[in-house]
């Protein structure tokens, strides 16, 4: 490969929407999702507000035996690749089965799925665990799945880093097509909001308990409590440029640089008692400059943050400490449009760099809703109103829990 | 460029540590038995190849061995083993240019069921209202945290990730090292895999697709590749752990170099989550990019180490990729398959099984098939059976299979080796 990758298909499957058009539309007019979780009772539950993905039937665009065997977090997976594709204009039985490859991010697995077999295995006895259990639960399930669906042949990559995961998906898809493939479906899902996927996220005691959904999730507010979770993700069709030049495919954008970093967490982590998450910045800041090299780019040239956007106050002061330390006091736009969905884990990162790539189309930073006293003057956040800019480089930046780092350029 | 394996650590079923381990391989002992992690009564194979492991006497702190799951305590153990190993100075280099990438497949199982079955009443409310606590319990729901505490306990702060294919994820974590340092985003990195699969619900979800053995009558001998009276794998566990580093840094740090990791490839069956077609092309495809990564041709390699899980479709599988990807030489080769003696451990037996070619290279023994008896008819390539093979190797391959139709190949050589 000579250049940059191009992103030449998107595909949203999130609380803002399913399909770009609903999802862009929604976060253009600062249409919050963040909602009371009503799929299953959380009264007993100190947490209760989420980013559930409305309007999804996974019956409708999907074949019944394939719901049947997989979770939901594939259900979402394998139609956001779908919609990649077709938005891409790719067909996998067009081009060489062995240079197309499919890289996702998992932060969890099949947590409901498990939770039925852990309930079967321990109610009913071990004979009562389903034949489809061992292929839906790990975390491979996903890209496997997508895989086969669409006869691709090439590399199948999976990791995991909480949050960040999503970032260094593409740039492994990036590795995969630096040596030799042409095609690759990259991005991430998540869900988690089930009983057991919940109460695992609630013992992390980063979950904000606030039940009012419009001050539940204020990243880099003077009132922020946490964050909310969420569900669902985004997909991508990533292509060598020359391949996607000879078939004509409309270019999103390119993936320009990438940079991960760690940092080790004080001593006991994590918890007890949670929360113990209080990164330094130092690793995000290197993540920053790396990515930043990688892409051949000074701090001048990036005209966007989509920032991480913890919600923790510790973790917000370390964010704005790299973005001004960076770019200068007020440097940079900086936007948090995951205040509409909460945090995606997997799907957060890729579900950013969705709106990223639709910012650089349409040259307008979404918007960061619900924030209205900012903890940091230094900050140039984006406010409830998109602003129009221009966009030629943005920066996404996303951590994982544990002290995962990963820093991402995007470019026109 | 090529990559340098200048530490192994390991903690293989039996005792922990690579000497023991590589004592139980060339004697061609097994460690399968019946199941004593829990009481297996009721499930359809009771057997496993389990670690006999104290994590106070592998010198994990208090704080360490209640925070981490097993699966996360065996990579500790087996990072620190292949750190002293490498006598790499971890305060000396720059923090950021070392990363970790840890295959595993299946997590924290372990620590994600003891802690379910009490939230949940045992299975019997599907809210989980009770308030057992569980300040661990998000830490074993997402298996970053395994990778996170490798690197945490090395102090590494370059790119840290955990690598989750399935059965092929200790080859692809240790791909994923090798393009983390070839493509410049690391100098050294902390590389392997680690699984700690017996537990209830992970023994019952392969119960319920017959591909663990139901022997339970003879658990030295269940695990049984090639042979015609094979009835499936044998659950494992364990982590091997590698320090990689450029082959120039090495030599410049006068490391003792194991081997070098010249080849990867990994390619996918796109055919069904649990099926293998016989013919073997996809595996066969993996190995042909694999050597031509390596520059090597079919007749440099000395030693094929199988994916080799005892199952018919397996064995017959990747015989046959053998035979497409290796031509006649595949006749010549020794095979064997350690997971006769270590039973399956998952995502880390690729891991496992790297340590073993290493170390293969460095003392030129070839570790055997154990349990092998009659082969089966389909599959009559020289799989060395049950007694350990003295030769001179140079260049060893590697190959895994797994659900989801992922089929990987590693190509490692001698240090130095040349064609």
């Amino acid at each position: 490969m000579n250049g940059a990758p191009v992103f030449t298909g998107v595909g949203v499957v999130a609380p803002t929407g399913v399909g770009t058009g609903a999802h862009w539309s929604a976060v253009l007019a600062g249409e919050g999702a963040l909602a009371p979780v009503d799929r299953f009772d959380v009264s007993g539950y100190p947490v209760g507000v989420a980013g559930l993905v409305r309007g999804f039937d996974a019956g409708a665009c999907l074949p019944g035996r394939l719901v049947v065997q997989t979770d939901h977090w594939t259900h979402m997976g394998l139609a956001a690749a779908d919609l990649a594709l077709d938005d891409a204009g790719a067909d996998p039985a067009e081009l060489s089965e062995f240079d197309l490859g499919v890289t996702t991010a998992s932060s969890s697995g099949g947590t409901e799925f498990g939770q039925h077999e852990m309930e079967r295995l321990w109610a009913q006895g071990p004979g009562h665990v389903t034949v489809y259990q061992s292929i839906a639960w790990f975390y491979a399930a996903t890209t496997g799945q997508i895989s086969i669906r669409h006869g691709m042949r090439g590399r199948c990559g999976v990791l995991a880093a909480e949050q960040a995961g999503g970032l260094d998906a593409l740039a492994a898809a990036r590795g995969d097509l630096r040596d030799g493939a042409r095609l690759i479906v990259t991005g991430g899902t998540d869900a988690s909001l089930c009983p057991y996927g919940l109460v695992a996220q609630i013992t992390s005691g980063l979950l904000s308990p606030c039940a009012d959904a419009d001050r539940a999730y204020l990243p880099f507010d003077v009132r922020a409590g946490g964050y909310c979770p969420g569900e669902g993700g985004a997909m991508f069709v990533l292509e060598d440029p020359e391949s996607a030049r000879a078939r004509g495919a409309r270019a999103y954008g390119r993936l320009t640089g990438h940079g991960a970093t760690f940092d080790p967490q004080p001593d006991p982590w994590p918890g007890p008692p949670a929360p113990s998450y209080a990164p330094s910045g130092e690793g995000l800041w290197r993540a920053v400059e790396i990515a930043l090299d990688d892409a051949g780019l000074a701090p001048a040239d990036i005209d966007v943050v989509f920032a991480d956007a913890s919600g923790v106050p510790a973790a917000d002061r370390a964010e704005c400490r790299v973005i001004r330390t960076v770019f200068g006091p007020r440097g940079v736009p900086v936007t948090a449009p995951k205040t509409m969905t909460g945090r995606l884990y997997a799907g957060g990162a890729p579900l950013d760099v969705a709106s990223a790539l639709l910012a650089i189309r349409d040259q307008v930073i979404p918007p960061t809703i619900n924030v209205t006293e900012p903890a940091d003057a230094g900050i140039d956040l984006v406010g409830a109103v998109p602003r129009e800019a221009r966009i030629r480089h943005a920066l996404v930046l996303a951590r994982g829990h544990g002290g995962f780092n990963s820093a991402a350029v995007l470019s026109a | 460029m090529s990559v340098a394996v200048t530490g192994i650590g390991v903690v293989a079923p039996g005792e922990p540590g690579v000497k023991p381990y590589w004592a139980m391989l060339t004697s061609g002992r097994t460690a399968t038995r019946r199941i004593t992690a829990f009481d297996p009564a009721g499930l359809r194979s009771q057997l496993a190849a389990e670690c006999d492991f104290d994590a106070e006497r592998e010198g994990l702190t208090d704080a360490e061995a209640t925070r981490m799951d097993r699966s996360a305590q065996l990579a500790v153990v087996a990072m620190r083993e292949a750190v002293r190993d490498s006598g790499l100075d971890v305060d000396g280099g720059d923090p950021y240019r070392t990363g970790v990438s840890i295959g595993c497949a299946v997590g924290a199982t372990v620590g994600l069921e003891q802690q379910y079955v009490p939230l949940s009443d045992h299975g019997r409310d599907w809210l989980m209202r009770s308030a057992t606590p569980a300040p661990h319990l998000y830490g074993y729901m997402v298996p970053s945290t395994i990778a996170a505490e490798v690197a945490r306990a090395y102090g590494a702060r370059g790119p840290v990730g955990l690598v989750s294919t399935g059965c092929t994820s200790g080859l692809d974590a240790v791909g994923h090292a090798m393009r983390q340092i070839t493509g410049g985003a690391a100098d050294v990195m902390i590389a392997g895999a680690t699984d700690a699969p017996i537990s209830p619900i992970t023994m019952a979800c392969f119960d319920a697709i017959k591909a663990t053995s139901p022997d339970n009558d003879r658990p030295e001998s269940a695990s049984r590749p090639f042979d015609r009276d094979r009835r499936g794998f044998v659950m494992g566990e364990g982590a091997a752990v590698f320090v990689l580093e450029r082959t120039d840094r090495a030599r410049r740090r006068g490391a003792h170099v194991y081997a070098e990791l010249a080849g990867y490839a990994s390619r996918s069956n796109a055919y069904h989550m649990t099926g293998l077609k016989p013919d073997g092309r996809e595996m066969a495809e993996a190995i042909r990019v694999a050597m031509d990564r390596a520059r090597i041709g079919a007749t440099d390699i000395g030693y094929v180490n199988a994916h080799g899980s005892g199952t018919k479709q397996n064995d017959r599988h990747e015989t046959a990729a053998f035979k497409r990807a290796l031509g006649p030489h595949a006749y010549d080769v020794p095979v064997s398959s350690i997971k006769s003696m270590i039973g399956h451990s998952l995502g880390a037996i690729g891991s496992l099984e790297l340590a073993a070619c290493a170390l293969t290279i460095e003392h030129g023994v070839v570790p055997p098939t154990a349990n092998l008896h009659t082969r089966d008819p389909e599959c009559d390539l020289d799989y060395v059976p049950r007694t350990a093979r003295e030769c001179d190797v140079d260049v060893v391959l590697s190959v895994g299979s797994g659900f989801g139709g992922f089929q990987s190949a590693v190509v490692m050589t001698a240090p130095g080796w040349r064609r």
